[in-house]
């Protein structure tokens, strides 16, 4: 089977130079990079807002833009939606008018395989119809700017930074919504954004952009765990992430386990039920190494591995490092007179103490 | 209204209504197509067109009739075509009335539409895009609804810029009473004559209420058309 999306693509803006390729599978495809890297670029090249100087995109096995055969799909033809940063409704329409927009023009037969109500529950939007835009409140507004570009009946969703716009609290009220999208509608999603915890909490896959390029590609929790990846994400924000199960409720002392590759970890009272999946974000930061199994320490979870990989200074005193522990990867952020102390090296048999384990998906 | 009116000035203050109401709609389709280029196009002799466009604004408006005379009179290369092959008669008929304030109006007209199409935010263009419409039905249904304000604007400044026409006109088709003796003409025709005073006064009331009426009805009509546009 052809990969979801496919793209080889080479253009010129300003000074600027994109030069990027990828393909991806994932159900939601975090474009993840600072602001300035290209990913809003990038997205635009997949919707058809911009026409690459060179090179191939294809969505789903259909060839959108061929440079070598003069193809290019223009942007209404794609069937491809666009969730903007601001959230661009039509002024002179009202709320439902906005919503139905992109009916109006979608192909006869699938035009209602997503029901106007199922759009209208997902999204909590019922109440807001016959209002206009103009008096809406900015998540409101990105909430039904999501509505109007599922129901164009696309077969990829285009999701541009759309919470950048908005406060921590829309952000916490819209999140959610996101995720019902990926799990509940099967429409595969490519999300740009240049924050850690928006990636870790919705990606599956992960593409980082650099200055226009392809810097890494991949399964989210393996990519975030890669030290030249860490490096882009900022010291305060590098972590690895990694997939996990509920095992048992402590009712003790307010405790859940969770089975994940690397071990057993206890993180403080989740409401998930038991089998249920989370996914859990530890931060470089949060991670102590010791060469004995340590006792005495406050720290609950204390994980065996070995060094896969120490990364490099980056001017500062801080250095990288990942641990394998039982085929997960795990980051580290240790000084260098620690890692000279200890004399860790590449193989060296260590345990990860982690000091906080955050669950990210709710 | 007709015993306080005699029937020539009647006839004046009817055929004006209609010379600038036809005039108005007349220009409509070309000046929306003419500002939609010079807002959003990119071609050679771009400004060439905007200074032709200009051009009647910034010319006498003798002059301006006195070209057309030229062009659209019987044996005017572009007159003589017209009657040869559809039997179109434009000067000295009521119709060259209308082609004259039609001119005289356009810049005015072309220049508050462009003003609007420059104002539409071409995001909500692309998203629309997005969306499955082609560009013609961008057009229709989110660039030309969102330009209106400014549409109206044009048509109204265009009516009354046809409303008050006088020297292009008298130029181009003469002051005939019942083909094309508008109201500006009747008025200066009652001013050449004695005691044509009272018939002056008359007419300049009716034009100045005619011109309040269709500010206020512009007004009107930018501020319905305004809330329902309420940009975000």
């Amino acid at each position: 089977m052809s990969p979801l999306i496919e793209i080889a693509v080479e253009h010129h803006l300003g000074q600027f130079k994109l030069d990027a390729n990828f393909t991806s599978n994932g159900r939601l495809t975090a474009l993840f990079g600072r602001s300035g890297s290209g990913k809003t670029s990038l997205v635009n090249v997949i919707g058809g807002l911009i026409r690459p100087a060179r090179g191939r995109v294809l969505v789903d096995g259909e060839v959108l833009v061929d440079t070598r055969h003069g193809v290019f799909v223009p942007k209404h033809r794609r069937r491809i939606g666009y969730v903007f940063q601001e959230a661009r409704l039509f002024p002179h329409l009202t709320v439902r008018q906005n919503l139905l927009f992109g009916r109006w023009f979608a192909p006869r037969e699938g035009r209602d395989s997503i029901a106007f109500e199922t759009v209208l529950d997902l999204l909590g939007i019922g109440h807001l119809l016959e209002r206009r835009p103009a008096g809406l409140s900015g998540g409101e507004k990105q909430r039904i700017a999501i509505g109007r570009a599922l129901l164009a009946n696309p077969r990829l969703l285009l999701m541009d930074e759309p919470l950048a716009s908005l406060d921590e609290a829309r952000k916490a009220e819209i999140l959610p919504y996101i995720e019902r999208l990926r799990d509940e509608i099967g429409i595969p999603i490519v999300y740009v954004s240049h924050s850690v915890a928006e990636v870790a909490r919705l990606a599956t896959t992960l593409v980082v952009v650099d200055q226009g390029a392809i810097k890494a590609c991949g399964p989210t929790a393996e990519v975030m765990s890669r030290l030249d990846v860490a490096g882009l994400s900022g010291a305060a924000e590098a972590g690895s992430i990694l997939e996990a199960e509920i095992v048992n409720h402590d009712t003790e002392y307010h405790l859940t386990s969770l089975r994940t590759q690397a071990g057993l970890l206890q993180v403080s009272r989740s409401a998930l039920p038991i089998g249920g999946h989370v996914r859990v974000r530890i931060l470089a930061s949060d991670v102590l190494i010791s060469l004995t199994l340590p006792t005495g320490v406050s720290a609950l979870n204390i994980l065996p591995g070995t060094i896969a990989e120490i990364g490099r200074t980056r001017g500062g005193a801080a250095i990288e490092l990942v641990i394998d522990c039982n085929g997960a990867s795990l980051l580290a952020r240790l000084t260098a007179k620690s890692v000279a102390a200890l004399a860790l090296r590449h193989g060296s048999q260590v345990y990860a103490v982690i000091k906080s384990v955050s669950v990210e998906t709710s | 209204m007709s015993d306080w009116l005699s029937p020539e000035e009647w006839t004046a203050v009817r055929l004006s209504l209609i010379v600038a109401t036809t005039a108005m709609f007349a220009s409509l389709p070309l000046g929306l197509g003419v500002a939609f280029l010079l807002a959003r196009g990119r071609f050679w002799g771009k400004s060439l067109l905007d200074a032709a466009v200009h051009l009647p604004l910034i010319m006498p408006p003798v002059v301006t009739g006195y070209l057309l005379l030229i062009g659209f009179g019987r044996r005017g290369p572009i007159g003589q075509f017209l009657y040869d092959y559809f039997g179109i008669v434009l000067s000295f008929r009521w119709t060259g009335a209308v082609l004259a304030a039609a001119v005289m109006g356009f810049p005015l007209m072309v220049r508050a539409i462009r003003l609007s199409i420059e104002a539409v935010d071409r995001k909500l263009e692309d998203a629309a895009g997005t969306l499955g419409a082609s560009p013609a039905w961008v057009f229709l249904v989110v660039t030309l609804p969102l330009c209106l304000p400014g549409i109206v604007v044009g048509m109204i400044l265009c009516f009354a810029k046809a409303m008050g026409e006088f020297g292009a006109t008298i130029t181009f088709v003469s002051n005939i009473p019942g083909e094309t003796q508008t109201l500006p003409s009747a008025i200066y025709t009652f001013t050449q004559v004695p005691g044509g005073e009272a018939g002056a006064t008359r007419l300049t009331l009716i034009s100045i209420a005619i011109s309040v009426a269709a500010l206020f009805a512009s007004e009107w009509m930018a501020r319905f058309v305004g809330r329902r546009i309420a940009v975000e």
